[in-house]
């Protein structure tokens, strides 16, 4: 098949992508103003070099959308041996950064293999469901999902990067669930988790066990992982409708989170925006996972309707996770908010999530 | 909505599949409500109270550095303590009108503002508000000025840090060694470091950071628009590092290094039935106090810039031509081999013809005829080359090995290096060549591509003295808990055993013995009153060091005295290395006297009650 037959381009999905790159754009604004000094010559470097992975990110989703997806059907496992090679790798020549090894360094750029595994991991699993016609499954057909799933949670886990692993986990398990594992299965599975987590809990570090522990109580520990919870609590409401002014946040610029270009954007974002900005920003979302849904229920085929539903499950738990933990409704983890925090790799992936989703839609009149 | 147009017009795609989506679609609604329901809260009707409460945000943390484990000789002597110590920290982001506070701040402390910017400049990635220390250790008198006139200091505080403390200064400093500032690439190494923290470099500091750092704590403290304290909101207590109790013996380590004086070398002094250090001296030293208050540049320098290396632990990392107490060694392989017997003769006419060279004796005149037994007590070299000569370099080397030279000895200490034991193994793997026969003649007597380091002479000498085990010296005797619990109880660790007959070791000892204790013995200036001591002296020839290498000049050529001993013969309880750096003098002249102050200090400790100042 041709790169560009003529009923693409007519059919060539134009709203996703502008509100995804409006997002983006939102987010390196945001980026540039949480690393701001007064004293700074120029713009922010990071803000800047989130730039320049937005460019190579656009560039990347327009070549997701050029072949016929049906052709990573074939090849989901070969894919997904990729990224998970890539992963695998981490622990043997990865690179230290924040106390924990993720990347990988290819000549200058770093990349975080974890990201690349949640797209892996949507193309295996919606192969997966995709081949039969049964549209429920039960737990005999589950079970092989499950070493799919495993394997790279385990290897991201011990990185050691929780949020990433718990992502991985959380986005699969929704694709079980749409690809149809039944409800029930999840919870007769739930029974060894729950039996086993307290000998996992001693796997994890210590700092993760105190993001827990403080988030089933922040008060516990102000010094700690319950001091971000509350000051970032304080920043958002701050924010109060109109919002303080970009670069005008102060409370970013005190330093109580290590981490505000990028897990904790939000909190700068809604305490330089206010409350018009945030619900802004959450019907932006709200579009955009709208439109996925759109897309997916237009799919041609089943594997098209589920990698959709990967990209979206993505995006959904991110927002969910990111936003619920700057607002104090979840605990700690080091989930990034998509397409907004800063990072190269999340970014990257999210924009070729975002071409796959865009050449199933393209693709839904041609057999 | 939107959720209208998911209807399916693909083939393959099932009813059921598409029903799910429906179902998704409302979950993403639900969840989008729910957050933009929780910012309505938060920032509309909680808004203005929040508003207020990031206004009034003055809240800090500070970082409360845990105070170190203290180090306690064996005897409950403090030989590492901790005192308070003032700092002065400027936090500049509170400082109003910065170069006006600084210039304020300069006249208080009597110092050239510049000096304050530059101090201000140094810490590279400061997050904001973090306080940077621009004076640590203020004059009573300084604290007083700076506490009272806070008005004109604004973003000026002082705050009271534990400071590590050496009392005697100097003493033992090589096994103490010394603290610092965690640099970059130490921070990198361990998440839980922060810059700023004090961490060991050097010695028992290093080695021992786990137990004796501690654990952190923090204060949320509020601050007032001057960036002053107004009150602390809540504290997460420091938990103190453990305490070290040593087997060193404060006062042995003490007479010691007087004993040693200004000269260079190195002594150690160990207990035979398991290895405890009892002493530990490398000269010249260091005051580990320099670093504990933050060392200047010009300090620094001038430690590593000396010629004799004042940081380097002579006891475990200066490698020495062993001279004539590697006999010793020797000895104990020739009669485990039967090359010799206790009663064969060998005449020494002051030197002996070995293909084209003349390898002389020390004693030019000659020793005349000579057994085992003489040959150690007057050290002759005749006696040594020729039945070295007969044992053959590989097995001399085995032998020698098997006292514990040619491989660091495992004591806990940084950089420990290994010496050399020579054979033909190791000629071919250096300089891919031969042995010749004569360079065995030179080995034999301790000289030529040997080297070891003091430590490994004391595991010798103690190796010798207990019948054949050798531990691994220690010198960590417990670790306790801040409250006094005993965490852990270092046991004796046998790391091998020298697997020679007790008559061999027994002969050896004698020789050893006579050295001291015979009118014709090299060592008799070691001797003890009341105590049988049993020795070795040795002088090593330095002979490859060029002149031309600058300061030092003629010195570094002059020979090194030796001395091991271990006492009481009949069941020793301590055995010592005594080394004098280009000593101009023999061991026994120059060594040996060393040791016996030491050793008279210790018998009389032990035995009898302190005695008066001197010797």
């Amino acid at each position: 098949m041709p790169a560009i037959d003529r009923r693409l381009l007519t059919h060539f999905e134009w709203v996703l992508p502008l509100l995804v790159v409006a997002a983006a754009m939102t987010g390196i604004l945001t980026i540039y103003s949480a690393t701001y000094t007064p004293a700074l010559v120029g713009p922010p470097a990071l803000a800047m070099r989130q730039l320049a992975w937005l460019g190579a990110g656009i560039v990347a989703m327009l070549l997701a959308t050029l072949f016929d997806y049906r052709r990573l059907d074939h090849r989901a496992y070969l894919v997904y041996g990729i990224f998970l090679a890539m992963v695998l790798a981490v622990p043997l020549v990865g690179s230290v950064g924040g106390g924990s090894r993720r990347w990988l360094r290819l000549g200058p750029v770093a990349i975080q293999p974890s990201e690349f595994m949640k797209l892996g991991m949507v193309i295996v699993l919606a192969h997966y469901f995709a081949r039969s016609d049964r549209t429920h499954h039960d737990l005999r057909q589950a079970i092989p999902v499950f070493g799919l799933i495993a394997l790279p949670a385990a290897f991201v886990l011990i990185q050691p990067d929780l949020g990433s692993a718990a992502l991985l986990s959380v986005v699969s398990l929704s694709m079980m669930l749409v690809g149809g594992v039944r409800l029930r299965w999840f919870a007769l599975l739930a029974l060894p988790f729950l039996a086993v987590a307290p000998f996992l809990w001693g796997f994890l570090k210590e700092y993760q066990q105190q993001r827990i522990l403080m988030f089933l109580d922040p008060t516990k520990d102000p010094l700690g992982a319950g001091y971000h919870i509350i000051q970032s609590t304080i920043a958002v409401g701050s924010g109060m409708v109109w919002g303080k002014g970009w670069l005008k946040g102060t409370q970013n610029h005190l330093d109580f989170l290590p981490e505000e270009h990028t897990d904790f954007i939000f909190s700068v974002f809604a305490e330089e925006r206010g409350f018009a900005g945030s619900a802004a920003l959450m019907l932006l979302y709200l579009a955009i996972m709208v439109r996925m849904l759109v897309i997916a229920g237009r799919a041609r085929d089943r594997f098209g309707l589920l990698v959709v539903v990967g990209v979206l499950a993505t995006v959904f738990w991110q927002v969910l996770v990111n936003i619920g933990m700057t607002t104090g409704l979840l605990p700690v983890v080091g989930i990034t908010l998509p397409f907004m925090s800063y990072g190269g790799s999340s970014l990257l992936c999210l924009l070729i999530g975002t071409g796959l989703v865009m050449n199933v839609s393209m693709r839904r009149f041609l057999f | 909505m939107a959720l209208r147009n998911l209807r399916v017009v693909a083939r393959d795609v099932p009813q059921e599949l598409s029903r799910r989506l429906i179902v998704i679609g409302g979950l993403v609604l639900l969840v989008v409500a729910l957050l933009i329901a929780r910012l309505w809260y938060l920032q509309v009707i909680r808004g203005s109270d929040m508003r207020l409460t990031s206004e009034n945000n003055r809240i800090r943390l500070t970082r409360l550095p845990a105070a170190r484990g203290l180090v306690y000789d064996r005897f409950g002597e403090l030989l590492v303590d901790n005192r308070p110590s003032f700092d002065v920290v400027l936090v500049p982001e509170d400082t109003g009108d910065r170069a006006a506070t600084v210039a304020m701040l300069a006249h208080y402390l009597d110092e050239p503002p510049a000096d304050l910017e530059a101090r201000l400049r140094a810490p590279s990635r400061r997050p904001p508000y973090a306080g940077i220390i621009v004076e640590r250790d203020l004059e009573w008198e300084d604290v007083v000025a700076l506490e009272t006139h806070q008005l004109d200091l604004p973003g000026v505080t002082v705050t009271v840090q534990p400071r590590r403390s050496y009392p005697y200064g100097p003493l033992a400093s090589h096994l103490l060694g010394y603290v610092g500032e965690a640099n970059d690439r130490e921070l990198a190494e361990d998440p839980r470091r922060r810059p700023g923290d004090i961490m060991g470099k050097g010695g028992l500091e290093r080695i021992w950071d786990d137990e004796l750092r501690g654990t952190a704590g923090g204060q949320q403290v509020e601050v007032d628009a001057l960036g002053r304290r107004v009150r602390v909101l809540s504290e997460v207590p420091d938990v103190p590092g453990d305490t070290l109790v040593l087997t060193v013996d404060r006062d042995l380590q003490t007479i010691a290094e007087e004993a040693m004086g200004e000269q260079r070398g190195a002594i150690i002094a160990l207990d035979p039935r398991n290895g405890d250090i009892l002493a530990m001296v490398s000269k010249p030293d260091y005051d580990p106090n320099l670093f504990a208050r933050g060392i200047r540049a010009s300090e620094w320098g001038q430690l590593t810039n000396d010629p004799w290396k004042p940081l380097t632990n002579r006891v475990t990392q200066g490698q020495f031509a062993p001279g004539s107490i590697f006999k010793v060694a020797v000895a104990a392989g020739l009669l485990a081999e039967h090359v010799v017997t206790p009663q064969a003769h060998v005449f020494c006419p002051g030197g002996t013809q070995f293909g084209n060279r003349w390898f002389r004796c020390w004693n030019r005149s000659g020793h005349g005829s000579m057994n085992l037994h003489w040959g150690i007590v007057q050290s002759c070299d005749v006696y040594f080359y020729l039945n070295g000569q007969r044992l053959g370099i590989d097995r001399l080397a085995e032998y020698v090995r098997r006292f514990g030279l040619g491989y660091p000895t495992g004591v806990a200490m940084p950089h420990e290096a290994a010496g050399t034991i020579p054979d033909t193994a190791w000629k071919r793997r250096r300089f891919d060549a031969p042995w010749y026969p004569g360079e065995t003649l030179s080995v034999a007597i301790g000289q030529g591509y040997v080297t070891t380091t003091p430590i490994q002479m004391a595991t010798m000498a103690a190796t010798i003295a207990n019948g054949g085990t050798r531990y691994r010296p220690q010198y960590v005797k417990r670790v306790e808990a801040p409250d006094g619990a005993v965490k852990r109880e270092m046991v004796p660790e046998v790391l091998g055993y020298a697997d020679v007959d007790a008559a061999v070791l027994d002969e050896v000892r004698s020789g050893m013995r006579d050295v001291v204790m015979s009118e014709r013995g090299t060592g008799k200036r070691a001797r003890v009153p009341g105590v049988t001591v049993a020795g070795k002296t040795g002088t090593a020839q330095v002979v490859s060091l060029a002149e031309a290498s600058g300061r030092g000049g003629r010195e570094r050529t002059r020979d090194h005295a030796w001395f091991i001993a271990f006492a009481p013969v009949e069941a020793p309880t301590i055995a010592v290395a005594a080394l004098v750096e280009h000593a101009g003098g023999g061991g026994g002249a120059i060594a040996a006297p060393i040791v016996g102050r030491m050793l008279s200090r210790y018998f009389h400790r032990i035995v009898g009650p302190e005695p008066d100042a001197g010797d």
